[in-house]
């Protein structure tokens, strides 16, 4: 059943294929190349000399605890970024979708947050909790609740967790929305006809045909915990206190940027690459199959 | 259509000679690191440089914080795209120093340029932290500063107690704190630059090493040793004051400055520095005393400086090198020192500015401003006293930070916390040993 096209000879599809290639190439293994070359030396920061050490840069960071801590940090940050943002994104869906008048602007206004820059919506968020002029820390503390992310780890690991999810719950809501809407409505119809409460319709027909969507924005959230969320991290707590936020790739940037140890820095994205590789490969060899298109 | 073309040859023509007139000064950049009332005052400088010559021109940019500058700086090095001039805080300095061959030293660049400079006119226990051993001034001390006690006078005489009483061991400023407690005063204290205060300059002054091998001045292979005692001793003192509520944590860099500026903390351990922001924004009485020490020990030795110098980038023309040079001649005049020590409580960093300082009767206009001095040049430096020159320093800073967010919220005890931070900073010791032999 499946359509395919023949070329003939070769350079027309090699003409064609040659563009991704090279941006594969300039933008992806290079870099990478680099960074496994560079994983292997110790430069000094002004990169005026530098030594060959082997794997003495991974040795080192395999030895560090604050780094083996960093990678639970991350799967606590990605899981709570990612379920929280689908979770809401699927709920305000399912409220939208119902929606008779005015869809259009709650859709619009639910969609907004998303337009907003990761710093600038970390910035945001800071001004709220911020310990001097913060508005919500002003009323956690009149109600008796002290607010100081600067010192307490779980507070500002809530903070960047809340502060990541809001941009992304537009992001999900979106395409949760598409997806209800792509719902026949006529077998919705049916099982309420055959007394399916809507509870019962949610959780047998919606959810099951929304799972190739859910899975797409599993994938796409989780790479955007893992990577994108540096600049809220970045602007609301630095990965402190005492590295409770420093989740991988804020390492990376931490180690290599701050401290200028670009030896290590290069060790850490190449474990980094490795790991997001193997996540890719076991959803979609493991977590795809439970998947109905 | 002919006008037209008349309008566009004339603008061509114009630019053109624009051009020229521009390319004819020499125009240098300075990276830098300052906002705020002192971001006014560097520009002000710079202006004044400016027009006080028609042959250069200084370009000045911020950065963002220290590190921030420090880090563009290093990585537009690696790029080649790097300013002439560079300020770097005085935790970057051994770093900068390990870099040969990314800086013009300043006695080699003054003389490459022809310029009068005379290192012996700063103040010794400023440019010994930029000059090596064998006495060769490598770059170009701008603004120092040093630990003070700040005093909201109004918050005292509320806490019931007498504005003026002594302050100078950590004792009577403990049973200040909890009298303060007691009236329900929220913040009876705060302090800014955590290890720069409350450990470098705490040793310093204590005479107790914060490294071996004199601070790191006579080796690579310095090891930290700041899990003293006395230091440890400290550390807990300041987590039961914030466990009991006294001391509030408002982050690792001057973020509490905020709070003294408005009027909710009582004391704070500040550099002297903070007195630009506080001059203008408090609307309290305030005062400035000696920072405080432990009376057990002998009487306090002195505290070290923190702040900046200015180096000179290599890789620049000789022109531009000369450009620099004169720019920093400049800073170093004496007015220029003056103002700048008078407008911002940082130090008078030469002799000369300090003398006029003092004769201009602005010290018994300003209670207060001449403690910095003071305290830094109070008795002969020791091996303890002179300053630190650790490598990777920046970022054992951030690991003692880190480790002393432990103690302030509970976590940890003191002696764990300093034992984890200095076995964590030896690591990077060794590492940076490693790639500057």
């Amino acid at each position: 059943m499946e359509k395919r096209v023949f070329f003939k000879g070769w350079w027309l599809p090699a003409l064609l294929v040659a563009p991704q290639l090279l941006i594969s190439f300039v933008f992806f293994f290079y870099p990478s190349g680099q960074a496994i070359w560079n994983s292997l030396f110790l430069p000094d920061p002004f990169g005026l000399k530098t030594e060959f050490v082997g794997l003495d840069n991974f040795r080192f960071l395999l030895s560090d605890p604050y780094y083996l801590a960093s990678f639970k940090t991350t799967v606590i940050f990605s899981t709570a970024v990612s379920v929280s943002s689908m979770a809401l994104g699927l709920y305000l869906a399912a409220l939208a979708d119902r929606l008779i008048k005015g869809a259009g602007v709650y859709q619009t206004l639910l969609i907004w947050p998303y337009a907003i820059a990761p710093a600038i919506a970390g910035v945001l968020w800071l001004f709220m909790f911020n310990g001097n002029i913060g508005l919500a820390s002003y009323y956690l503390k009149a109600l008796g609740y002290e607010w100081n992310h600067t010192l307490k780890g779980d507070q500002a690991m809530f903070l960047v967790i809340l502060a990541s999810s809001w941009g992304r719950i537009s992001y999900n809501f979106l395409f949760f929305l598409a997806g209800l809407q792509a719902i026949p409505k006529s077998i919705i119809e049916a099982a309420a006809i055959d007394g399916a409460s809507f509870w019962k319709r949610f959780g047998t027909i919606v959810i099951p045909l929304l799972s190739p969507i859910t899975f797409f924005l599993l994938v796409v959230n989780v790479v955007y915990a893992f990577f994108d969320t540096f600049g809220v991290i970045h602007t609301i707590t630095s990965g402190g206190p005492e590295q409770s936020t420093t989740i991988l790739v804020y390492k990376v940037f931490s180690d290599g940027f701050v401290s200028q140890d670009l030896g290590s820095s290069a060790a850490q994205s190449v474990i980094l690459l490795v790991l997001v590789g193997i996540l890719t490969v076991i959803q979609f060899k493991y977590i795809e199959r439970k998947v109905h298109y | 259509m002919k006008h037209l073309k008349a309008i566009i040859a004339s603008i061509a023509l114009f630019a053109m000679f624009a051009g020229t007139a521009v390319q004819a000064k020499v125009e240098i950049q300075w990276w830098h690191a300052f906002g705020g009332r002192l971001g006014e005052l560097l520009d002000e400088q710079v202006n004044k440089f400016n027009a006080s010559q028609n042959k250069y021109t200084v370009v000045h940019t911020r950065k963002g914080n220290y590190s921030e500058t420090l880090n563009a700086g290093i990585a537009a090095f690696r790029a080649g795209q790097h300013p002439n001039i560079l300020m770097v805080f005085e935790v970057g300095t051994a770093s900068l120093m390990a870099a040969k061959g990314a800086y013009v030293p300043m006695y080699q660049l003054m003389k490459d340029a022809g310029q009068k400079f005379n290192p012996n006119g700063f103040v010794s226990a400023v440019s010994g932290y930029y000059t090596t051993t064998d006495g060769k001034m490598l770059s170009m001390p701008y603004n120092s500063s040093t630990p003070v006690l700040w005093v909201n006078k109004d918050l005292m005489k509320k806490a019931g107690l007498d504005p003026e009483m002594d302050l100078s061991t950590w004792k009577r400023v403990g049973n200040a704190l909890d009298a303060a407690k007691a009236k329900g005063i929220d913040m009876p204290f705060c302090t800014c630059w955590h290890s720069w205060v409350h450990l470098e300059n705490f040793s310093a002054y204590h005479n107790i090493p914060f490294a071996t091998k004199a601070n790191g001045f006579a080796g690579l292979d310095t090891e930290l040793s700041f899990n003293s005692p006395v230091h440890i001793k400290h550390i807990q003192t300041l987590g039961k004051w914030a466990q009991e509520g006294k001391f509030k944590y408002m982050g690792r860099r001057n973020e509490a400055g905020k709070n003294f500026r408005a009027g909710e903390c009582m004391l704070m351990t500040e550099s002297s520095a903070g007195y630009a922001g506080i001059k203008k924004e408090a609307k309290f009485e305030f005062g400035i005393r000696h920072l405080p020490y432990y009376g057990a020990t002998e009487a306090p030795q002195n505290t070290i400086i923190g702040g900046s110098s200015l180096w000179a980038l290599s890789g620049k023309s000789k022109e531009e090198n000369k450009a620099t040079a004169a720019f920093l001649a400049f800073l170093s005049k004496t007015d220029i020192q003056a103002k700048w020590h008078q407008d911002t409580g940082y130090l008078g960093v030469t002799t000369a500015a300090a003398k006029k300082t003092k004769s201009s009767g602005f010290y018994k206009a300003n209670p207060g401003t001449d403690l910095a001095g003071i305290q830094m040049m109070r008795n002969k430096v020791t091996q303890n006293s002179k300053g630190l020159r650790l490598g990777s320093f920046d970022q054992i800073r951030g690991i003692i930070d880190e480790e002393m967010e432990g103690v302030y919220n509970g976590t940890k005890t003191a002696q764990v916390a300093l034992d984890s931070a200095v076995k964590r900073g030896n690591v990077l010791l060794r590492r940076f040993e490693r790639a500057n032999k």
